[in-house]
């Protein structure tokens, strides 16, 4: 795992939380309580499950996001496919959300990462998902040097 | 998460555009080393020089380079602005996820143990 620094912009944000590996685990993996910090769901970790999260929909957006679990080891790392639903999804863009804890002394760091974005032509979406955010922070690096 | 409000058609296609590894690993080049020709960009590439020349064809159509003809050369540039919907994306899922674990720390502290 590379290590972020503030400076440079990417998809990957980590946080240190002083509670319990365990506890953020059901703050992520509890469907009431996920709803309280992030959107309404129908989430359930168990490899394959297919949920939604819902937020208010705009006059662009339908609000709803199709999901899927692709990976779960308690209390440690956790990743699930999102996916624009209805006439959104037609762009084909999909993204792949994975939340890896480590336990600290204090508590827990807590590591988000966001990759994907990838067609629907793109069969290993996943494998070619994990590009993403070394692309995109490769890139930031690189801009930064030619301002 | 409002994918659409931040994917306007301009942003798709750059990001289908760069869907692509091979396409990423040329502009990637451009941008580390300034202007290159089409034979240079081959080399490295571990693809044929028409492959080649057929990508930055994409890449062109996407705004992300920009060409210079020269004689019988063509040289190619990385061009930035192309990627400003890239950088629009990380901001905005930035400054998303940021404040959703704010809300999440508060969640946390009303937590039983």
């Amino acid at each position: 795992m590379t290590p972020t620094t503030p400076a440079t912009r990417s998809l990957v944000l980590e946080r240190e939380f002083p509670h319990s590996p365990e506890k953020v685990w059901r703050a992520l993996t509890e469907g009431p309580l996920l709803e309280q910090w992030l959107m309404s769901n129908d989430f359930l970790p168990q490899v394959g499950h297919r949920f939604t999260f819902r937020s208010n929909p705009n006059p662009n957006w339908n609000g709803v996001s199709d999901c899927e679990v692709l990976e779960v080891v308690p209390p440690l790392r956790l990743s699930y496919r999102v996916e624009a639903s209805g006439e959104e999804a037609t762009t084909g863009m999909r993204t792949v959300v994975t939340w890896a804890l480590s336990p600290t002394e204090k508590g827990v760091r807590l590591r988000l990462e966001q990759s994907g974005f990838l067609d629907k032509d793109e069969a290993n979406y996943v494998g070619a998902g994990f590009g993403w955010p070394r692309f995109l922070g490769k890139l930031e690096r690189l801009l930064g040097d030619l301002r | 998460m409002g994918y659409k409000s931040i994917l306007s058609s301009a942003s798709s296609e750059v990001f289908r555009t760069l869907a692509d590894p091979t396409r990423r690993a040329l502009l990637e080049r451009l941008i580390r080393e300034g202007e290159l020709t089409v034979q240079t960009l081959t080399l490295e590439s571990g693809v044929s020089q028409p492959a080649v020349s057929k990508h930055l064809g994409v890449l062109k159509k996407a705004k992300l380079v920009v060409e210079r003809r020269n004689g019988r050369q063509t040289h190619y540039r990385a061009q930035s602005e192309g990627l400003a919907p890239l950088l629009e994306w990380l901001e905005f899922y930035r400054s998303f996820w940021t404040e959703r674990l704010d809300v999440l720390e508060r969640v946390l502290e009303d937590m039983n143990p």
